[in-house]
């Protein structure tokens, strides 16, 4: 498994082109922004953190597979198990979106002011959502990828089975916004790894089914 | 007879329902007033969703064991089905939500996760359409239908019971309890929650039949 997940970092061509990604969005963020002039309310920062990490997401989980050759594809059948394959995805795309996501955070700071008071929930939450993202995302791309029209079918897919999940994670980073304590959190946090987990086992059980088409 | 006696009894108990749901006594609460028989209709569709939802992922588990072309069928209409009871169900609460809270949609847990529910199983017949290879498109669908559910379910059952909400059933609000002690409504819903669950089963059955005849035709012409 440790080798499959060298092979994913491998090939991180795509990595530079998300950071940038990431950068301009925030820039346009703030320059649209800056031009009403003045600080953004809490909810609107949160929100648009989200959306922004949201897009982010979706385009860079979306070319783990749509950029496979088939002739990769097929090696990598012969070579290890589904289930090492989907794990080894899961977590480069769960750690590529944390890294991207503690990126867009800092600049998103930087340039829009950083109204969070309860920084260790944060990017807990951030973390939790990471990884949320990366498990549906991973198998919603395997699914795309087989399609005609994959790109179109990656948001129609994606984005309705990740709002459970991005409903509970705006809820949270708004407690985190308004330095609540972290009692407020618990119940949230709790389901949010539930789900997660849901999520992350339904993948690992469906992916072999997918696989071997 | 011996194999259709639960659809003799869906009939009846519909016809029951029709008739009891709309004029027996019902208690007198405010607001809620003559528009609590709509608890008749609009809760059993979520009831007959769900089951039906049930059957097809257990008909796409199937599928991915043993893949027939008959399996992919039944699984697709009974998604169909469940998404077809779905909006009847969205329309219901609508209708509801006019004349008790004023506004045809309000911005509530418990709606907003059913609307996106309905979306998540409308991508899965986007999903379906996107695919020449049928069994390509047989075997993808059903993992995607898997999926679904997983991530469906917990939109209806259990985001809505974390926050607060004015529908019924969330945020600490009785679901049934308080309409349930009035014990000449549960003998009206009981029958309908029954009656509209298997008519779900039949409208799927129907249309499976309806689908697989279809195939064979299709198959005849070909051959």
């Amino acid at each position: 498994m440790q080798k499959d997940f060298r092979l994913e970092w491998r090939q991180r061509a795509a990595l530079n082109g998300m950071l940038l990604y990431v950068g301009s969005t925030v820039f346009v963020c703030y320059l649209s922004f800056s031009l009403r002039g003045g600080q953004l309310p809490a909810p609107a920062w949160n929100a648009l953190f989200w959306i922004v990490l949201l897009f982010s997401a979706v385009n860079a989980v979306a070319k783990g597979f749509l950029q496979e050759s088939r002739g990769r594809m097929l090696y990598y059948y012969t070579v290890v198990r589904p289930q090492a394959v989907i794990l080894a995805k899961i977590s480069y795309n769960a750690l590529l979106l944390l890294g991207l996501a503690l990126v867009a955070f800092f600049l998103y700071a930087l340039v829009l002011g950083n109204p969070v008071q309860n920084v260790g929930l944060f990017v807990g939450n951030v973390l939790l959502g990471a990884v949320g993202f990366a498990s549906t995302l991973t198998l919603v791309s395997g699914i795309a990828a087989k399609a005609t029209n994959s790109s179109t079918l990656m948001a129609v897919l994606g984005f309705p089975l990740m709002v459970p999940m991005l409903l509970l994670l705006i809820k949270v980073s708004k407690n985190a916004l308004d330095g609540l304590e972290f009692e407020a959190s618990q119940s949230s946090l709790l389901t949010l790894v539930a789900l997660n987990m849901i999520v992350g086992a339904v993948s690992y059980l469906l992916f072999p089914f997918l696989w071997r088409s | 007879m011996r194999n259709n006696w639960w659809k003799a009894l869906a009939v009846v108990l519909l016809l029951y329902v029709g008739i009891a749901g709309l004029l027996m006594p019902v208690p007198r609460l405010a607001i809620l007033n003559e528009s609590i028989r709509n608890l008749y209709f609009h809760v059993p569709m979520w009831f007959g969703m769900t089951f039906i939802l049930v059957a097809s992922v257990y008909y796409s588990v199937r599928y991915l064991r043993t893949p027939t072309p008959e399996l992919d069928i039944l699984a697709h209409e009974s998604a169909k089905t469940g998404i077809l009871m779905g909006v009847v169900g969205l329309a219901t609460g609508s209708i509801w939500a006019r004349y008790t809270w004023g506004a045809w949609w309000t911005n509530d847990p418990k709606l907003n996760g059913a609307a996106i529910a309905m979306l998540i199983y409308g991508a899965y017949l986007v999903l379906r359409s996107s695919f020449t290879d049928e069994q390509q498109r047989a075997r993808i669908s059903a993992i995607y239908n898997i999926f679904a559910f997983a991530t469906a379910m917990p939109l209806f059952y259990i985001l809505p019971r974390l926050t607060d909400s004015l529908h019924p059933g969330a945020g600490g609000n009785p679901a049934f309890a308080k309409y349930d002690l009035d014990s000449n409504m549960r003998l009206v819903f009981y029958p309908a929650v029954i009656g509209w669950t298997l008519l779900a089963f039949w409208l799927a059955q129907v249309a499976s039949r309806l689908s697989l005849l279809k195939l064979k035709v299709y198959e005849k012409q070909l051959a």
